[in-house]
């Protein structure tokens, strides 16, 4: 191509190239959100798809879930213990570790978890697809590749984090009722009627609309980072990166946000 | 091209053009694809052919211009009309773009399960097994694409497209990359396609032995727009200087000798 002497037209902003920008982002991913809502309520719906990635997704993290969500339970018992007994109260032991297990550390846990292995994984996915031309390959045959790609994988963080969420706070209470049995030869009994003595549905309700709204936020910003990919593999490490990174930072907003809502009405 | 007048035209391009920001990409393009002809678009890398074929199917919108694609203008029409559109489409990528994890079969039945609902799983299966046979490669029925070698991934994006049953090919560089064997493979393929499909295409490439053993005619995209179209040998007697750089590339051997 020849290379006129005239230079570039000059770029123009409304405030700086910066800030518009972050603007420009913010629409871009209210446009996918509402495009996701658009399409995951009109026909015809990926079920095939759907159930894969809810296995993927679910199954496919159990594992992981298992160890941390033990781990956990024992760890927060260990050192909850020392301040507990300075009471003479470490008989509450069990009721003090459910409320901090279902109120807190289990969906916050699942969730950080979860980003870091979904989320990765959705944006790495997506990401290598775009940059390869797969959905464009998708786009052209007159299929719809957010459908197939965005829509179930979305409905299944938003599905499969709950589950996981109330797997992982049981696994955590059994890791702390191993630790308590050892040590305070409580009886399986007796943990649990402690352990429920405190805990009310608002508290187990406000954690699985916790939970809704993690999955829901580990799917959209995984997917959304993977779809909008670029600059080959490159584009490809990024887009895994800050699917994982805009997730986890989006969880803690949203804890924040949650606890001040459940507080006022506690 | 002398009795090409009075031939109904699949895909008619007008004053299109195309720029990314300050990158101006197409600038002024006339085109005319003829039913069931093959025409070669060569042009040098970077020079906005793939551009061109993605605003045909629709993956990119023109700046301005007309693109009209069997009777309508593929950048007015509604979503649902693209949709209809693109099924009689075939569009072959560089890279092929087989879906990574899925099998030749499954990649195969991505676009006929969506777009015929109405068909049963046999009839499906029979049309997979039909189409495989045309590329020759029915053995690769449950491999994934990772196992394939650049030429059968070639292959299999044809028939991924053929499976639909499409008017119009698109075919971006179908021979980049391979050896001189499967190139020649791939080229009667794209005749073959072209007989037993009945199909009118567009064949991106800059392997002149391609544009010379597929196509009926040639155009040139230099610099944005179209220098000249016919047919090979009246588009390389040009005087020219790039067309002929073009030219002494590809067959270097016999301009030698000459
Ligand atoms: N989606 C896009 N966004 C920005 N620039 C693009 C895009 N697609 C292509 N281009 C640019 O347009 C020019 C022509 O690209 P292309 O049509 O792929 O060339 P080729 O003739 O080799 O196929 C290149 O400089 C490329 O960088
Ligand atoms: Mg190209």
């Amino acid at each position: 191509m020849k290379k006129d002497s005239d230079t570039l037209p000059e770029e123009r902003h409304l405030i700086s190239r910066k800030i518009d920008a972050f603007f420009i982002e913010i629409y871009e991913i209210f446009k996918f959100v509402r495009r996701f809502f658009g399409e995951a309520f009109s026909s015809p719906f990926e079920w095939k798809e759907f159930i894969n990635q809810c296995y993927q997704i679910g199954y496919r993290s159990l594992p992981l879930i298992s160890m941390t969500g033990f781990i956990v339970g024992i760890v927060f018992t260990k050192q909850s213990r020392p301040s507990l007994s300075t009471f003479g109260a470490s008989s509450w032991l069990p009721s003090l570790i459910t409320i901090a297990v279902i109120r807190a550390l289990a969906p916050l846990v699942t969730a950080l978890i979860a980003a870091g292995k979904v989320g990765s994984n959705i944006g790495a996915e997506l990401g290598s697809m775009k940059v390869t031309e797969q959905i464009d390959a998708m786009e052209v045959s007159a299929t719809n590749p957010f459908k197939f790609l965005v829509v179930t994988r979305v409905l299944a963080t938003t599905f499969m984090i709950p589950v996981l969420t109330l797997y992982s706070g049981l696994v955590a209470m059994m890791g702390s009722f191993v630790n308590i049995h050892q040590n305070e030869q409580t009886s399986f009994a007796a943990f649990i009627k402690n352990a429920f003595s405190t805990i009310s549905f608002l508290d187990i309700n406000s954690s699985l609309v916790k939970a809704i709204c993690f999955g829901f936020t580990i799917g959209a910003a995984s997917c959304y980072q993977g779809y909008h990919a670029e600059n080959g593999t490159q584009g490809v490490g990024k887009a895994a990166n800050t699917a994982v990174v805009v997730s986890m930072f989006l969880i803690f907003i949203e804890e924040m946000i949650i606890v001040q809502f459940v507080n006022a009405i506690r | 091209m002398s009795n090409s007048k009075d031939r109904e035209t699949v895909i008619s391009i007008r004053g299109l053009n195309k720029s990314f920001g300050s990158l101006t990409v197409l600038k002024g393009v006339d085109v005319d694809v003829f039913k069931g002809e093959n025409l070669a678009v060569l042009g040098k890398s970077g020079g906005g052919k793939s551009v061109l074929i993605k605003i045909i199917s629709g993956l990119l919108k023109p700046d301005s211009g007309i693109v009209n694609v069997l009777g309508s203008q593929v950048d007015k029409i509604s979503n649902r009309e693209l949709q209809e559109l693109r099924q009689k489409i075939g569009f072959s990528f560089q890279s092929s773009a087989l879906y990574d994890s899925m099998t030749v079969r499954e990649n195969l039945a991505f676009p006929l399960s969506r777009n015929k609902r109405e068909l049963s799983k046999a009839e499906i299966n029979k049309a997979i097994e039909e189409v495989l046979n045309d590329v020759g490669l029915p053995q690769t029925i449950n491999q994934m694409p990772s196992e394939l070698s650049g030429g059968q991934r070639k292959r299999i994006g044809i028939a991924r497209t053929l499976i639909m049953k499409p008017e119009i090919m698109l075919y971006d560089e179908p021979t980049a990359g391979l050896d001189p064997i499967t190139c020649i493979e791939i080229n009667n393929l794209i005749l073959q396609v072209q007989q037993e499909y009945n199909t009118s295409s567009i064949i991106i490439t800059h392997d002149l032995t391609c544009a010379k053993n597929t196509s009926n005619r040639v155009a040139v995209l230099m610099e944005g727009q179209f220098l000249t179209t016919g047919t090979f040998e009246e588009v390389f007697s040009s005087k020219d200087e790039r067309i002929k750089t073009f030219y002494d590339y590809n067959f270097i051997q016999e301009h030698e000798t000459i």
